[in-house]
């Protein structure tokens, strides 16, 4: 019965695009597909499906169509891993004949799909909520767009904060990946400047399970963690890190205290409480936009039907993708034509509209925005969220550094030990 | 398959007729019956003859369909689906080739393909300083080497025991090579692996494009194939057999079964190092999650669906793994699509313990033509081919 109907729509597409050829416009009505992909398997399963909910409610708060014609959104599934991830959107864009692609979720899935979309200049690609920073600074692709900001930025804020609550000395434990780099990266370029000190990191695998040897390094010395883990990984850290006796501080990365982490069923999670993190969400924001999006998500996807209390980081970054995907396309009126040159000059010029704040994007079509730093605070009903500390506005991904200054992040750059 | 189970299969010639309805199985009559050769006397060439009495049609009939379908189908189903499946299909052979023809259940093959996927990224040339960049002509031909000298270590390793150990110890193998590339930064770089490792341009060809890409694939796929049924037949594949079957007898006899056994694995080495280089080019880079528990269990998923009995059971179990991994999700619009997969897969196993290649043998028992049962050596012979 799918099937039939596959073959069917691909025999449509087929006469449509042979329409296209011999001259005739494409017909008015006809609706848009935008493939999604978002990792509903492996370490980060729970918030990919969130990230998912995210962009429905994109496009369920446009009542499905733009510019008249039907939003067609076909799902796609990866596992965190590049392979895998290349493999689903390859499905989506030449198989599915998809207009725009919005995802992947995580780091190193968005290097190998924007590798990936330079050799599809048909489709246009926005990044779902995938934040290293080389996708956008190094060989950034001409049809991969990225209206979130990545994970330097959302650390911006961070080390000053530190140095306010008097840490001196910081451990970092991050996993070994694009994305931890790039976080550690925003957080040490502005902590070493305020002459804060990082004697000791510590990389470890994605998807670990026994963190006990990293336990055991952490130097008496220091005065607090940063800890850069996501998902299950940061449960388990901290889990075992109570387990031992540990009572340092601790600062968060941006994924650490996402919501899909802060509602882990466990005694544990308490210890989170008074975390200082920095990200491109904060749950208490009074800003009336972002008032609003979160009733629309709680309204949307109560509790009991799998949603979060609050939507986690991934559902507003997919959310953010995807609304600029679907503004863009009221911007041009829905017309795609001319290998999508208008769509892509809309997008470049944009001044997208987010729950946050405004957001611009640079000359490698990379988001300029703001970010927050917050502390976890627990509500009366015994839920964890994030509190507005510091509201930093208009981040770029140099961190309003000079260009032969800006070193990208890696496992040693930068270094102040 | 235990050793009674094997002889009284060998004594009824009905259990295994239905086998020689194996879509392109090259029945082995030349090796079985040669007093019964109807053109011995016409004068037509020596490889005219074999051909005339092997082929049938639907030897024609799949030749030709994979000669067609990339004409055919559009460039994604050339790739993504076809070209991959071959790909898996080529790992899978080198493992139904020590499962099926040695009774070694190796969960370490995918590693071996691993590892000459490796050796392609850091000899060759990729998106990752640490690559050495060495021409590719010097490349591929080190990568399977590495995978041989790998495989046969994991072989002489593991030939020693028996069954479940066999599993064991190379699943052992299998997760410790994931952990090494995963925490070895300084050849393997670590979590992210390597990008950009694209097939060369050679003779003007692009091969990365889909449709040569296929070819290049059919092509390794086909030699592999046919090298198997050939070597299943020569005095070594027929020894092999004999250590399946009775590794104490074989000794008796005065067979070295240990070194059998690790020449199987070399050989295995040599499908699965192919089949990683192929797998690298085709993912345009390798990373320690392409190594990763999941695809080692996921190559005897495909070997067992297909059925371990015939070399052609790897590529059929590839298409339907390949085929389900691509298009569940459109069959289930949720979140749940991996039920799908998991459910095909049991159900397969649960109505043909020997796979699709049982199911099709059973289907040619219940429907088909009445076979006729020829003398018992004679299937004995079928049963090996």
């Amino acid at each position: 019965m799918k099937i039939n109907k596959r073959i069917w729509v691909q025999t449509m597409i087929g006469a449509a695009a042979l329409a296209a050829i011999s001259g005739s416009a494409f017909a008015q009505g006809a609706p848009i597909k935008i493939g999604l992909l978002a990792t509903l398997e492996g370490p980060f399963a729970a918030g990919g499906a969130d990230g998912m909910r995210g962009a429905d409610l994109a496009v369920k708060q446009r009542g499905g169509e733009v510019a008249g014609r039907k939003i067609e959104i076909i799902k796609a599934s990866s596992n965190a891993n590049p392979d895998v991830a290349v493999n689903s959107a390859r499905k989506l864009v030449e198989q599915d004949k998809v207009d725009i692609m919005v995802g992947p979720l995580s780091g190193g899935e968005g290097i190998a799909i924007k590798d990936y979309s330079k050799t599809q200049p048909q489709t246009t690609f926005i990044n779902g909520g995938s934040g290293a920073q080389a996708t956008t600074l190094v060989n950034p692709s001409p049809n991969f767009f990225r209206f979130n900001t990545e994970g330097a930025q959302w650390m911006v804020g961070l080390g000053k904060a530190a140095m306010d609550k008097g840490y001196k000395r910081v451990m970092i434990i991050a996993e070994d990946y694009a994305f931890p780099y790039s976080q550690v990266q925003g957080f040490m370029s502005e902590y070493c400047r305020l002459g804060g000190k990082v004697p000791v990191k510590a990389w470890v695998p994605l998807g670990g399970k026994d963190y006990s040897s990293v336990i055991a390094k952490i130097p008496n010395d220091v005065d607090a963690l940063l800890v850069v883990l996501g998902g299950a990984d940061a449960v388990n850290f901290l889990t075992q890190y109570e387990n031992s006796g540990g009572d340092k501080p601790m600062l968060g990365g941006s994924i650490t205290v996402s919501q899909d982490v802060l509602n882990y069923k466990g005694k544990r999670r308490d210890s989170l409480v008074g975390t200082i993190s920095a990200g491109p969400v904060a749950d208490n924001f009074d800003g009336a936009d972002w008032k609003a999006f979160v009733a629309d998500y709680q309204k949307t996807y109560p509790v009991s039907a799998g949603g979060f209390p609050s939507p986690s980081l991934f559902a507003f970054v997919y959310y953010v993708n995807m609304k600029a995907a679907l503004d863009g396309l009221a911007a041009v009126n829905g017309d795609l034509s001319g290998g999508q040159a208008k769509y892509r000059e809309a997008l470049s010029k944009m001044v997208l509209k987010t729950p946050t704040g405004e957001v611009r994007l640079d000359g490698n079509r990379q988001a300029i925005g703001t970010t927050f730093v917050t502390e976890v605070v627990k509500d009366g009903q015994g839920n964890l969220s994030t509190k507005v500390a510091r509201k930093v506005d208009n981040i770029d991904q140099l961190l309003g550094m000079k260009k032969e200054d800006f070193q990208m992040g890696s496992r040693d750059v930068p270094a102040c030990p | 398959m235990s050793a009674a189970k094997w002889r009284r299969a060998m004594n009824s010639g009905l259990q295994s007729a239905p086998l020689r309805g194996v879509p392109g199985a090259v029945a082995a009559a030349a090796n079985a019956a040669p007093a019964v050769d109807p053109y011995a006397d016409s004068d037509a060439p020596r490889w005219l003859k074999f051909l005339w009495r092997t082929l049938a049609p639907r030897h024609v009939f799949v030749l030709a369909f994979v000669l067609l379908l990339p004409f055919v189908a559009s460039p994604f189903i050339t790739y993504q689906v076809a070209a991959q499946s071959l790909i898996f299909g080529l790992i899978a052979l080198s493992l139904s080739f020590l499962a099926g023809y040695g009774g070694m259940v190796s969960l370490a093959q995918f590693t071996v393909a691993g590892m000459a996927g490796y050796a392609v990224a850091v000899l060759g040339a990729s998106g990752t300083a640490t690559s050495l960049g060495w021409p590719w002509g010097v490349v591929v031909p080190l990568a399977v080497v590495v995978a041989v000298i790998g495989s046969t270590l994991i072989g002489w390793l593991s030939v020693r025991t028996d069954g479940i150990y066999t599993i064991m110890i190379t699943l052992a193998i299998g997760v410790a090579f994931y952990y090494l590339v995963l925490q070895n930064y300084t050849i393997f770089n670590g979590f992210q692996g390597f990008q950009k490792v694209y097939p060369p341009v050679v003779f003007g060809v692009n091969w990365r494009d889909p449709l040569p890409f296929y070819f290049l694939c059919l092509a390794c796929a086909m030699a592999g194939y046919f090298s198997i049924q050939w070597l299943v037949r020569t005095p070594f594949g027929i020894a092999l057999q004999g250590t399946r079957d009775n590794a104490r007898r074989m000794n008796a006899l005065g067979y070295n079964v240990t070194a059998h056994r690790v020449a199987a694995y070399a050989v295995s080495g040599v499908l699965a190092g192919v089949g990683g280089v192929l797998l690298v080019w085709y993912n345009g880079l390798i990373t320690p999650g392409s190594v990763g528990t999941g695809w080692l269990i996921n190559l005897l998923v495909i070997a067992v669906l297909g059925g371990m009995k015939h070399p052609i059971g790897a590529f059929l179990g590839a298409i339907v793994f390949v085929l389900l991994q691509t298009f569940a999700i459109d069959l289930i619009d949720r979140e749940r699509f991996n039920l799908v997969i998991g459910g095909v897969f049991l159900a397969i196993v649960l109505f043909s313990p020997d796979g699709l290649l049982g199911l099709w043998a059973k289907l040619r028992m219940r429907f088909g033509p009445s076979q006729v049962v020829t003398s018992p050596s004679t299937s004995t012979t079928r049963r090996q081919a």
